[in-house]
């Protein structure tokens, strides 16, 4: 049974989702299966947006290498979001600062946000998902 | 009001699944409807029928079944999540099936609110 089969619920009804990436990409499984909502979010034609927050930014780095762990490297997936139109991707930026990061040292394009504006995007959300 | 809830945490291990639990039955009581629960990441393990927990604590899953019997929840195991932990249909306590998350991205567009239980 593919995820892909069951992707219209018929309502034709659009709501704001937006997932909260809160965790490192290893160490725990929450990153990793946390996209996989994204993708059939995105595949349900809903509005999708990402925040990386705390040591969720860590998701986003340059430079990541997952041979030493034996774990997939799954990193190349947020390359690919632009591909099912998922293109709002929010960065925290005290929790950038807190890790010695910046814009640079990620992957993909982010809009790096404060936390007032965090804020405000949340309250205009219909669904906010944390993993 | 309709509750989606999504359970992301295993049994015993942390308090999630209780809390979950707590809720739904909370709301269910105070004239609310919560149609469907999720089970996600390792809240799959709510789900096992061969869990046998000691006689003086909680058994969580055997609480699943007799909430969703009473009030006509849908409990629904994420596949994807069940087949990396071992979870399978004939380890299913009653009134859980599995199916593809799908069925929680539903949950989030047609009911009123979508409550996550995690760590």
């Amino acid at each position: 049974m593919s995820d892909m089969d069951e992707m219209d619920d018929g309502s034709g009804v659009v709501k704001k989702f937006m997932f909260l990436n809160r965790k490192a990409p290893h160490g725990t499984v929450y990153a990793l299966e946390g996209l996989e909502v994204v993708l059939i979010t995105a595949a349900f034609d809903q509005d999708v947006s990402m925040v990386f927050t705390d040591d969720g930014v860590y998701q986003l780095m340059k430079g990541v290498d997952t041979k030493g762990i034996e774990v997939k490297d799954f990193s190349k997936t947020y390359r690919a979001l632009e591909g099912y139109d998922i293109e709002k991707l929010y960065v925290d930026q005290v929790s950038l600062d807190a890790r010695g990061l910046t814009e640079d040292d990620l992957i993909v394009d982010v809009t790096v946000l404060s936390v007032d504006e965090m804020a405000n995007l949340m309250a205009e959300q219909d669904v906010v998902i944390s993993f | 009001m309709q509750f989606g809830i999504l359970v992301n945490e295993g049994p015993y291990n942390h308090e999630a699944s209780d809390s979950a639990y707590l809720f739904a039955r909370t709301a269910i009581e105070k004239g609310h409807k919560v149609p469907r629960i999720f089970f996600y990441h390792d809240g799959v393990n709510n789900s096992t029928r061969m869990a046998e927990p000691p006689q003086d604590d909680r058994n969580v899953t055997a609480r699943w079944s007799k909430l969703a019997e009473e009030h006509g929840i849908d409990l629904v195991v994420c596949v994807a999540a069940a087949l990396r932990r071992g979870i399978k249909d004939e380890l299913l306590a009653p009134g859980f099936r599995i199916s593809g998350l799908g069925q929680l991205v539903e949950m989030g567009i047609q009911y009123d609110r979508l409550v996550t239980f995690g760590d």
